[in-house]
């Protein structure tokens, strides 16, 4: 039988792309600011976040959207005992979250009661960096234990970063991570991107990040 | 790469079947033979993983026992410094040439159907 070749060129992304951009219109409706936190598994996204909220508590008023590959609420239960609103997304296995668990998510949160959703995604370098959620700012926290060649193995990833932190400041001393080479990879792939060392057992540069970060939301507002 | 990565696949060959499946029937198919993707090499993305998806997503849907042809786009990176084009490999490096660091990457960030074959 003949074939016919129809022309498609459609972006495999599109649909969550457009979805994104329903989640975006939903936060400005609201005036709320948002994050999406990336991170490899351990790196310290709750960490950050729970250092995050008590730096800002009663500057801001947050909520958080928790994505897990699993039905777990070890990650919510640390987030809604700090006092905040926290809703958990079971991705069912998923390696990261899409622009319609997001807005699920959002859904459950009282948006117009909030300045700033924090949503963390599940632990992956790779996949979350292809579906965008729809949020203001794209964060990783990388930390020195994963090693300075994380920018140059997972390029994707820091490329579509709106901001970077460097978590676990306080190991320098202990591991072989050059500080300068790992920088020269963010630089390559991400000119000019804001970048904080901190450290969330000691504190160190959380207020640097909080600062900045409060900057943001209340530029948005 | 761990395991997660095939989750990621998976995804994306729900919406590569959302968008053939769109097209195909805009089209009059009665039958999806082939689609065309363009694949570039930031996107990471594992052929075999999306065909192994495909071969199981697509049963009983117009595009049962099609198959899918991915042309991979190199990621070419620009060295700023010295005008020199150099692909990245399986690691970002500086440029083989002068081994400048200030660099654009002038593709690779593809990730599109382009085009099914049909039959009416």
């Amino acid at each position: 039988m003949p074939t016919l070749r129809v022309p498609v060129i459609e972006n495999i992304m599109s649909a969550n792309d457009q979805m994104a951009s329903q989640n975006r219109s939903q936060l400005d409706a609201n005036r709320v600011y948002g994050i999406n936190i990336m991170a490899s598994p351990g790196a310290g996204k709750t960490s950050v976040i729970l250092q995050t909220i008590r730096a800002l508590t009663g500057q801001l008023k947050f909520a958080v959207v928790e994505g897990d590959t699993a039905p777990v609420t070890i990650d919510a239960d640390k987030v809604i005992a700090a006092g905040m609103p926290a809703v958990q997304i079971n991705t069912g296995g998923d390696c990261h979250l899409d622009a319609v668990m997001l807005k699920n998510g959002l859904a459950q949160l009282p948006l117009s009661d909030v300045d700033l959703v924090i949503v963390e995604n599940v632990g992956n370098l790779v996949c979350p960096a292809a579906f965008s959620l729809g949020t203001h700012a794209n964060v990783l926290v990388a930390s020195i234990p994963e090693g300075d060649d994380k920018p140059y193995k997972y390029p994707a990833i820091y490329r579509g970063l709106d901001v970077l932190i460097i978590n676990k400041i306080d190991l320098k001393p202990y591991i072989d991570f050059k500080m300068d080479y790992f920088r020269q990879g963010v630089e390559m792939l991400n000119p000019g991107l804001v970048i904080f060392e901190v450290s969330c057992r000691t504190g160190e540069g959380i207020e640097a990040w909080s600062n900045w970060l409060l900057q943001q939301v209340k530029k948005s507002g | 790469m761990d395991y997660n990565d095939s989750m990621h696949e998976l995804a994306v060959t729900e919406s590569i079947l959302n968008i053939a499946t769109d097209y195909a029937k805009k089209a009059g198919a009665t039958r999806v033979t082939d689609l065309y993707l363009v694949v570039g090499r930031l996107s990471s993305l594992v052929d075999d993983s999306v065909q192994f998806y495909w071969d199981i997503l697509s049963q009983d849907t117009i595009c049962e026992k099609s198959q899918l042809h991915f042309e991979r786009i190199p990621a070419n990176i620009l060295c700023l410094d010295c005008g020199n084009e150099f692909q990245l490999k399986d690691e970002l490096t500086p440029c083989p040439g002068c081994g400048g660091v200030k660099i654009k990457v002038i593709s690779g960030d593809q990730f599109t159907l382009n085009s099914i074959e049909i039959e009416k």
